[in-house]
């Protein structure tokens, strides 16, 4: 019988560690690689162009390389259920293989085509390669949940079996005797779409500062190596005003799309290790970057509402502040904080910020300052950070929101302050921000307190080149930082106070007994006991909360 | 006070869940006070009842006891015993205990069971404590208490109510919707009530005199309130001599931080008669020599709490200082006060800090400070119990922390955010303070790694001195 297969290329695009593809190989005798893509709907989404640049570029070297192994990429227009069984059917398949994807959404969408496979009598073949662990399996080690903490996370992945070692790259070899029948026409069927295809206005567009594609990722990949073998140091670097622009290391958006496998550069992190290290076994924190990532994307995989905080179970319920105006104005770079508009420019012309950048945005937007829902935050990322992650992007919003997972929200972040310290001398706002290029270093990073003369000598008068500030810092953190508090002491009863929240500030039980409010239920003390019979566990954080309001 | 954040967390799953079910109860509440005129939909549904049963003749608790045969078949033995019991002559202070345990909403299902478990429903015992909750929809994120439910509890229970709160969101819509609630109060006598932003604080726009006269109604027909929470409210002096009129007898607790419309001397005529009052919540600015000598006077009880608050409304604004001998005629009074202060100033307004001995308990420093105050406050705060330092300059602190550690001889909790501390200091202050570090919640950034001890060491070392699993506070890599 032939058995003729199809790739269905989602994430992973990459011919280096791809078990799925490489799997589906061996025994076919035709094999077709694909990418769906919906071109109406790539111009109306939420994902702004600097991200479809990107996958475009993913494409376009995921063909060029298909062609060394005497194959071609078919990009088909359209929506996975209306073209699989139009596939099957057109070219007899009886092999799909594709790449695990544990999040909530990709299972579903997994699920239905799994299901039309079957209808078409096809076979289908998958495999986990864009995570280092079977996240199931971590969950299972952990009871059916899946880890909170990250100190948590990191007793599980020490008990995990090791990381599978990488796939071989697909050869000509890998090859023998499959090939890809190929059209005359198939640039014109099957190729790449231009980001003006998509419906993208690309006059006036620089060049990317994150070229997509594999052969880049691979590339980075030996140079980030080249680089952590010289300074011999695997400590995580501390932050300067230079870690804050993009560098030809970085690898983020190339683990994202999976241009690059977390395998290979996991593999390659500890062989580098051991080698400098003289064969002493690298620590977890070697690994910093793609052990939060697995964190995160353990977190997400069995919880659909990840993104949202309503019906969201590890979610903080947080009365935010609807504020389409304010939110416009982060968004867009216009706040008046100097510090937190050079990084939202530089995320929206380059596509990726530093992640400590990506705290004082997300701080300041959330409890630091604006009040708004990080729900928010993570739309504006998702439409401009090449490596924003559904999970990674939802976890680390939540955590930074103090949502979920970290809880001493007193840990603020400084719009000035901390810009400051970065970079004292604001290097790094004059390059996004021209218009306060004439500001002398003492005032960039709170321009409005410049005097008029310091102003005009910069050519730029606050209040008419560039915003005041859209909210006195002083006053929203005081303001903040209660709420948060009152918040966390709601939670208390279960969990133990923090720092702040500690501070007793309740009146005395006796005459007005405490409950879901500060001043609350007499049944409430009753309440809670039953609760903390039921939860035996809870009994310590319960006297400490006792303790804490007396 | 606990540190059990870090051996918790695990639990959260439930927590959270927990409290969803709770932020979803108002409304589903309020749904079935819309409709439980006519619908017994949710009853029969979990009762697991059939539809001809309900529509047959009889009473609810006709229904009722009809339901419990049904349950109790098929043997004849266990109808006889169903018979015994007898659900509806359950004593009521019973059923009242059996209610108490539940939320409004399990209550409110109950109550459709039949008329008696209805009165029980009703009873002034399980409406002492309500928390109104407005939100609007365009400015919210979280939902209201539904005005069905409102109107409800005013209408048949606003003379039980004692524990009264008021959670609002940014919107001056829903400060006036609480206002009104508030002047609709008159036939209550209230021991607590709380006015709560949980956003931006929206009663600062109202207009004064319509927010005071609402309050006023309170302050008026309570005359028993014992605790009141209304921070960040044009609450004004004239309306706190109503408050003094009317309650000086019971006050125990006022909160009114950032209150502008407030003057010292209408805080000092609050302290001055409540003799009561034992914890206070205030701006700097409101703060006297007076007031703590009328505080420490022989009539007033021991105070427990007063936290201040010190904000500058204007960069460069000059503070007043409190003498050392009214603040020593505090701890003289009430041995045992915590005394909380929040500093949210610009680092060239410290001047007038941390220049005498305070009895300072917790600190809470939510804007940069310099090494130079941080030395201070080593020098001038024996009582000083928690120390939260939100940022400080590019310097490392490492002799200032040192002298708190050697000083500051009641310390149990620290926070840093953005600092800098070299790895070697901030083993030394633990190994100081030892165990009676209760609380160490460290950014990872925070410490610098230097020749004795790397950022991989520093844990080890830590725990060990501590008695207890360690770990510095990270944000994730991203």
């Amino acid at each position: 019988m032939v058995v003729n297969t199809v790739h269905w290329f989602r994430k992973g695009l990459r011919l280096h560690d791809n078990p799925a593809l490489r799997d589906s190989i061996r025994g076919s005798d035709t094999l077709r690689c694909i990418y769906i893509l919906d071109p109406w709907f790539a111009g109306s989404s939420n994902v702004g162009i600097n991200r479809w640049r990107f996958l475009l570029h993913c494409l376009e070297d995921l063909d060029a390389s298909l062609r060394k192994v005497n194959s071609r990429l078919f990009v088909i227009r359209g929506q996975p259920t209306d073209v699989f069984p139009r596939l099957f059917k057109e070219w007899q398949i009886t092999h799909l293989s594709y790449e695990y994807d544990s999040e909530p959404f990709g299972k579903e969408r997994d699920a239905a085509i799994r299901k039309l496979a079957s209808e078409a009598a096809v076979e289908v073949t998958v495999r986990i390669s864009h995570t280092l662990y079977d996240l199931d399996r971590i969950i299972e080690l952990n009871g059916g949940q899946p880890p909170l903490t990250y100190k948590r996370f990191q007793a599980l992945i020490n008990r995990m079996d090791a990381v599978e070692l990488p796939a071989e790259r697909i050869t000509p070899e890998t090859m023998q005797t499959c090939v890809t029948p190929i059209s005359e026409n198939h640039d014109e069927k099957f190729g790449v779409p231009s980001l003006e295809e998509l419906g993208f206005e690309t006059e006036g567009l620089p060049t990317a500062v994150w070229p997509g594609g594999e052969t880049e990722a691979l590339l980075r990949l030996e140079r980030h190596l080249e680089r952590k073998a010289w300074v011999a140091n695997f400590e995580r670097p501390r932050m300067n005003a230079n870690s804050l622009l993009a560098t030809p290391t970085g690898l983020s958006p190339y683990l994202r799309f999976g241009c690059l496998s977390c395998r290979l550069f996991y593999f390659k992190l500890t062989d580098l290790y051991r080698k400098v290290k003289k064969n002493s076994s690298p620590p977890l924190s070697l690994y910093g970057q793609l052990l939060w990532r697995e964190f995160f994307y353990t977190a997400a995989t069995n919880n659909p509402c990840f993104d949202k905080m309503e019906g969201n179970p590890v979610c903080v319920q947080i009365p935010w502040d609807r504020n389409p105006e304010a939110l416009a104005k982060w968004a867009e770079g216009r706040t008046g904080f100097a510090w937190i508009d050079a990084i939202m420019t530089q995320l929206r012309q380059e596509g990726w910020i530093h992640h400590l950048a990506r705290h004082a945005v997300a701080c300041f937007l959330t409890r630091g300052d604006l009040w708004i829902s990080w729900e928010e935050g993570v739309k504006v990322f998702e439409e401009l950070l090449l490596d924003a992650d559904w999970s990674v992007n939802a976890g680390s919003w939540m955590w930074l929101s103090c949502s979920s997972f970290f809880q001493q929200f007193f840990h603020c972040y400084c719009p000035v302050g901390f810009g400051r310290r970065t970079d004292p001398n604001g290097d790094y706002i004059r390059r996004y921000l021209p218009m306060l290029r004439g500001f002398p270093a003492k005032y960039i990073y709170d321009p409005w307190n410049a005097p008029e003369e310091v102003q005009k000598a910069a050519k730029c008068i606050i209040g008419v080149h560039y915003p005041k500030p859209m909210v006195n810092h002083a006053e929203a953190s005081r303001i903040n930082i209660e709420r948060m508090k009152l918040i966390y002491q709601q939670l208390s009863c279960y969990r133990g106070l923090g720092l702040l929240a500690s501070v007793p500030a309740n009146p005395s039980s006796s005459e007005a007994p405490r409950g879901s409010s500060e001043e609350g239920a007499p049944r409430s003390e009753n309440t809670q006991k039953r609760r903390h019979e039921e939860a035996p566990t809870t009994s310590r954080s319960w006297k400490q909360s006792k303790l804490g309001s007396r | 006070m606990g540190n059990a954040i870090f051996s918790c967390c695990e639990q959260k799953p439930s927590v959270q869940a927990e409290l969803r079910s709770e932020s979803r109860l108002t409304w589903r509440v309020t749904r079935l006070f819309t409709n439980n005129r006519r619908r017994r939909k949710p009853v029969r549904m979990k009762r697991g009842l059939q539809e001809n049963e309900l529509k047959d003749g009889g009473g609810p608790s006709g229904e009722c006891k009809r339901t419990l045969k049904r349950l109790c078949e098929p043997t004849r033995e266990r109808a006889v015993e169903a018979e015994g019991i007898s659900w509806e002559h359950l004593p009521q202070e019973i059923l009242l205990h059996v209610f108490q345990y539940l939320p409004l909403l399990d209550r409110a299902y109950a109550s459709q069971v039949c008329r008696g478990w209805n009165l029980a429903f009703h009873m002034p015992e399980l409406w002492r404590c309500f928390e109104f909750e407005l939100n609007q929809p365009a400015s919210s994120y979280l939902k209201a208490t539904h005005p069905e439910l409102i109107k409800q509890i005013i209408k048949r229970h606003s003379n039980h109510l004692q524990y009264v709160s008021f959670k609002v969101d940014s919107s001056r819509e829903s400060a006036e919707a609480a206002c009104d609630i508030l002047s609709q109060l008159v036939n209550c006598s209230l021991k607590t009530l709380g006015l709560i932003s949980t956003a931006r604080p929206s009663f600062m726009e109202l207009p004064r005199s319509h927010f005071i006269s609402a309050l006023t109604v309170v302050f008026i027909n309570s005359k028993s309130l014992s605790s009141l929470k209304i921070d960040d409210t044009p609450v004004d002096d004239p309306s706190l001599k109503v408050l003094v009129a009317n309650n000086s007898d019971t006050l125990k607790l006022l909160k009114m931080s950032s209150c502008p419309h407030v003057s010292p001397a209408g805080i000092l005529c609050v302290a001055d008669q409540c003799h009561g009052l034992r914890e206070l919540a205030l701006n700097y600015h409101l703060l006297s020599d007076e007031l703590l000598i009328a505080l420490s006077s022989e009539k007033h009880v021991h105070l427990e709490h007063l936290r201040i608050d010190v904000v500058s409304e204007n960069p460069g604004q000059q503070f007043h200082t409190i003498k050392k001998s009214s603040w020593d005629a505090m701890v003289h009074h009430s041995p045992k006060f915590n005394l909380v202060m929040y500093f949210f100033l610009y680092e060239e307004e410290f001047g007038p800090f941390f220049q005498d001995e305070i009895p300072v308990t917790h600190l809470y420093f939510g804007r940069s400070v310099s090494k130079d105050v941080l030395g201070r406050v080593g020098l001038t705060c024996p009582r000083l119990v928690e120390l939260v330092v939100c940022a400080n300059g590019l310097r490392p602190l490492d002799e200032e922390l040192i002298r708190i550690a050697q000083r500051c001889t009641q310390l149990s909790a620290i926070g840093l955010g953005e600092c800098e501390v070299s790895c070697s200091a901030f083993v030394e202050f633990v190994k100081m303070c030892g165990d009676r570090l209760k609380q160490l919640s460290i950014m990872e950034e925070v410490l610098v790694p230097d020749s004795r001890y790397e950022l991989d060491d520093i844990h080890w070392e830590v725990s060990k001195h501590l008695g207890r699993v360690w770990f510095p506070d990270m944000m994730p890599t991203w």
